[in-house]
């Protein structure tokens, strides 16, 4: 999705204008190429279509309630039905997916968490990838000691059972939606993305282009963000398809196990039903049920499914032969 | 390879103890302490409070509080749980760790083994629609939301058809008065287990390593004859149906565990296998004529078999994980359910427990994972 590699200088005497303008030539080029990867891949399209399916329902959420929806009737957390004699009521004209026990509108809530599930994972991915393009750029430019202390900590940090430790986290300390995507993105940025960035960090350093970066007298810094950083983000955007769906996983399995203290998510529609006692009632209240975890499913396996199309572009020993 | 196992060791005790700092930490980090948890009571005088802070050594120094807590956890004593009071933590535990320790070790196998399989054919069949249909639904599979996927084996299976019971680890009745109690049974039941499957897996390395011929029929007729032996001698005894109710028992979460993660190893087997066949081996072994099957499980299955194995590593990180979630839906009472109701309950010293305990399991199966690794690639020499 994004330049493979630097551009090569290409005038003889380039100025600033006319080296970005070949820059943004060559990047348009190699998206055009790497998005034809992955339109062949078919998988990535059906997962990207799934994800804009939600986006969609995300951003018409606050349309609806400022139009169309009475917020008395159809807040997601405070609303309440009039229209309906009996909670939780079947799906009609205008309860599409019907109400919850508590007699709140499902379709409401489904829109409403959605963006907070973006949200989440957004900011998981971002925190991840931060650290992890971060972490790793640094122990592979600067090897020996630093190297050693930052790759056992990402050993400790693969090593920690996530849920788990989100679970005892959310014990000792109120955990929200952006507690959580923090914990979610030192995890994971400090543990596995860190060790894997490091390992692609290792065949960048050694590349001419950074001698001639440090021949130029570039410090360290200007080489790690500005020559490493750079060649690592393909394989970072990698690494943020993936850690969305871990995110939006926790996140879910914590508010259905009651764990987190949100106003209103995919999870937490579960854990009400549960609490209601209208778990096992699959057949009589399908839609107390299958709208939030078919989400969760549909929106989980969209990411994973782009991550890996990206796989493919990205890592070219998967490629056809 | 003594040498690397001995470093691995000395790693994996280093960043255990790195584990119980961070542990200790994360628990000292929150206001408050454990007297807290009676604060409201307006039952309990002040000066009980102080007593309780003397007795948990709260008023000491954090420094010295943390060495008699690394005391603690090597001696394996994490205090009494409030939830179930008045058994120690240690007590708990003990009981629990071999559920979910064998609970995960079934479905583990069986997931790799069909992963493996599956992974095996769709990378041979690449671009075809089998191909395409294995990996939506391996997909959908390894990302679907657990608890709703377990609730809907329970709904079909234990509720709709009632082929298996709902949830639970015995059925209450049966065991109103039963000679023994369950986790006898069951860890007797485990033991069975490993030595039927420690002869069973001698005879299988003895029959392949020595080329005997006709290995395949030996190995399936052992196979065959210790499940049959095994099977006879628990019916012959009187706690038979005993162990046959905890065994239905875990059918179904052995099912679910299995359908969900046997993905992650397909997708896995599936990309190692299209980077094992570009290899010259490959063409070579196809050009002498090997038919596309022996070419398959011989040539790249086995050494496309590395990388998979690597990940059970992480599988078994995730496994650990994974019971909190199938074990709470299954109210099977296993490790995953005694650290979410401890943490609903603010049970600390049972979660904190459990939490190391799991820790320690987890780097364990790291170690056993490292010197599996050796054993199996030759190519690597420490």
């Amino acid at each position: 999705m994004a330049v493979e590699t630097a551009p090569p200088p290409a005038a003889p005497a380039p100025t600033a204008a006319s080296l970005r303008k070949v820059r943004f030539a060559l990047m348009l080029r190699s998206l055009r190429e790497n998005w034809g990867l992955f339109v062949s891949t078919r998988v990535g399209m059906i997962g990207l279509v799934i994800i804009l399916f939600y986006l969609v329902l995300a951003l018409m959420h606050p349309i609806l309630m400022n139009t169309v929806w009475d917020e008395r009737i159809y807040d997601p957390v405070v609303g309440y039905a009039f229209d309906e004699t009996r909670q939780p009521a079947p799906p009609s004209r205008s309860h599409l997916l019907g109400t919850d026990p508590l007699g709140r509108d499902i379709l409401s809530q489904l829109m409403y968490s959605a963006r907070s599930e973006f949200l989440l994972g957004l900011l998981a991915a971002v925190v991840t990838v931060t650290i992890g393009t971060t972490v790793g750029a640094i122990a592979a430019y600067y090897g020996g000691v630093m190297d050693t202390i930052l790759m056992r900590f990402a050993d400790i940090m693969v090593m920690l059972p996530g849920i788990s430790v989100l679970i005892v986290l959310s014990a000792l300390i109120g955990v929200e939606h952006f507690e959580l995507a923090l914990i979610i993105g030192i995890l994971s940025g400090f543990g596995g993305t860190a060790i894997l960035l490091k390992s692609q960090a290792l065949s960048v350093v050694v590349k001419p282009y950074i001698e001639a970066a440090r021949a130029a007298g570039g410090g360290p810094v200007h080489i790690i963000f500005i020559h490493i950083v750079p060649n690592l983000l393909p394989l970072s955007f990698l690494f943020m398809m993936f850690t969305v769906t871990g995110a939006i996983f926790s996140e879910a399995i914590l508010s259905f196990l009651g764990l987190l203290d949100v106003r209103m998510s995919w999870g937490l529609m579960i854990h009400t039903t549960e609490a209601a006692g209208y778990l096992l009632q699959v057949g009589a209240y399908w839609w107390l049920i299958f709208p939030a975890s078919l989400s969760i499913t549909l929106l989980c396996s969209s990411f994973y499914l782009v991550g890996r199309a990206m796989d493919e572009v990205i890592n070219p020993r998967l490629r056809r032969l | 390879m003594a040498a690397y196992l001995l470093k691995r060791t000395v790693q994996i005790l280093l960043t255990l103890f790195a584990f119980i700092c961070i542990v200790f930490f994360l628990v000292n980090a929150q206001p408050g302490d454990i007297s807290n948890v009676y604060a409201l009571n307006p039952e309990l005088p002040p000066d009980a409070k102080q007593r309780m802070q003397e007795q948990f050594g709260l008023n000491q120094p954090l420094w010295q509080q943390f060495l008699v807590y690394v005391k603690n956890v090597l001696t394996g004593s994490f205090g009494l749980s409030f939830s179930h009071y008045p058994r120690s933590v240690a007590d708990v535990i003990g009981e629990r760790l071999p559920r979910t320790v064998a609970l995960f070790f079934t479905a583990t196998v069986f997931s790799f083994y069909m992963g493996f399989v599956l992974g095996k054919i769709i990378a041979w069949k690449r671009g075809g629609w089998t191909e395409y249909a294995t990996t939506l639904g391996g997909v959908t599979l390894y990302t679907v939301f657990t608890p709703w996927f377990a609730l809907m084996m329970i709904w079909l299976f234990a509720f709709k058809a009632g082929w298996f019971p709902i949830g639970k680890f015995l059925d209450p009745v049966l065991w109103r008065d039963a000679p023994l109690n369950a986790n006898t049974l069951f860890n007797r039941m485990m033991l069975t287990v490993f030595v039927v499957s420690v002869i069973v897996f001698a005879i299988f390395l003895v029959t392949t390593r020595r080329r005997v011929a006709g290995a395949r029929y030996i190995q399936i007729g052992s196979l065959a004859a210790a499940a049959a032996v095994t099977v006879g001698i628990w019916w012959s005894t009187d706690v038979g149906h005993l162990a046959w109710d905890l065994i239905e028992h875990m059918i179904l979460p052995v099912l679910t565990l299995t359908i969900i993660s046997f993905a992650g190893t397909m997708l896995l087997t599936r990309n190692s296998m299209l980077e094992t066949m570009r290899e010259d081996f490959v063409l070579a072994a196809r050009a002498k004529g090997l038919p596309e099957k022996a070419v398959r499980d011989r040539h790249v299955a086995r050494n496309a078999l590395l990388p998979v194995v690597t990940s059970l590593v992480f599988s078994l990180a995730f496994a650990v994980d994974g019971s909190v979630i199938i074990e709470s839906v299954f109210s099977w009472p296993g490790m995953g359910q005694t650290l979410v109701s401890a943490a609903l309950a603010e049970d600390l010293p049972l979660a904190v427990g459990a939490f190391v305990f799991v820790g320690i399991f987890v780097l364990l199966a790291h170690l056993a994972v490292d010197v599996l690794y050796v054993y199996l690639d030759p190519r690597i020499r420490y």
